[in-house]
């Protein structure tokens, strides 16, 4: 079972009380009625569905129920870092994929 | 005429005595599920008479009454002597939400030498003392359903959880305390 850090709560905890909410921070246009349909459909459907470090929004949802922040890598399911909603996505451009 | 409800538990009449474990079902009780910005807390925790816990997985008790942190804006408000917490909180003109799920929850005591153990067989979160002291509470899974877990003593554990899934999580419970016998 994979433990997972909630920002929250302060500590790990067992991931059945986690559950995936979608990619994180995909933000809303501020004119979005005047998107065209294209630009709708990127903001709204399109995903970057990373091979390797993804960055998600994940909810500690049968926990303290917030949202957060998750960088994960794809490959090894690994827990990068997590973070509080609305502090700004970590620099993890250092870090290596794992074969 | 006047008719009068009668409040019936979903697990009336449940027990459990085992070696070193005994289920049981708590008496009714008045709870609040309380949401409040951190402005509203010292207002709040005055009218209710205990400081509301600010701590991750932290509870504060006063007498029969105990507010459980939740998150980081949430507690859950238990009072045993059925306290109108309704009507406490109601006279608050700080922000806040509370609502009343008194008849929501139902509560198992679950105590004995193997209380942790027998809580385990469907609890992934870390029972030790080290991890979860006494005094220590958190919204988590058994089974298949949400609780709350609030550990009251070393051996005691006071298990919330929605009166509708109270009887899978007290045949859950009481079919690990005998398969761990
Ligand atoms: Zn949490």
């Amino acid at each position: 079972m994979l433990l997972i850090h909630c920002p929250y709560c302060e500590e790990e905890r067992p991931e059945p009380e986690f559950r995936h909410a979608g990619e994180a921070h995909i933000a809303r246009a501020e004119n979005i009625t005047e998107l065209s349909d294209e630009e709708f459909e990127r903001h709204f459907f399109i995903r970057s569905n990373p091979k390797g470090i993804a960055f998600e929004r994940w909810r500690h949802m049968h926990g303290c129920a917030r949202f957060f922040n998750a960088a994960r890598d794809t490959l090894s399911d690994k827990f990068l870092v997590t973070y509080k909603i609305g502090t700004p996505k970590p620099d993890l451009s250092g870090e290596i994929r794992r074969k | 005429m006047v008719e009068i409800a009668h409040r019936t538990s979903p697990l009336e009449g449940r027990g459990f005595e085992g070696d070193g474990i005994s289920l049981s079902v708590a008496k009714p009780a008045s709870r609040l599920s309380l949401r409040a910005p951190e402005g509203s807390l010292p207002a709040l925790s005055e009218a209710l008479g205990l400081e509301l816990p600010q701590r991750p997985k932290s509870t504060s008790t006063k007498g029969n009454r105990a507010a459980l942190w939740l998150g980081p804006d949430e507690w859950l408000v238990i009072d045993e002597d059925g306290a109108d917490l309704m009507a406490i909180c109601g006279k608050i003109p700080d922000l806040h939400s509370a609502v009343d799920t008194s008849h929501r929850n139902v509560a198992i005591e679950v105590s004995g030498a193997r209380s942790a153990d027998v809580l385990s067989a469907g609890c992934p979160q870390d029972l030790s003392l080290a991890r979860f002291p006494v005094g220590a509470s958190s919204r988590t899974v058994f089974g298949k359903v949400e609780i709350i877990l609030w550990r009251r003593d070393e051996q005691t554990f006071h298990v919330e959880c929605w009166r509708s899934f109270s009887a899978y999580g007290f045949d859950l419970l009481e079919a690990a305390a005998r398969e761990a016998e």
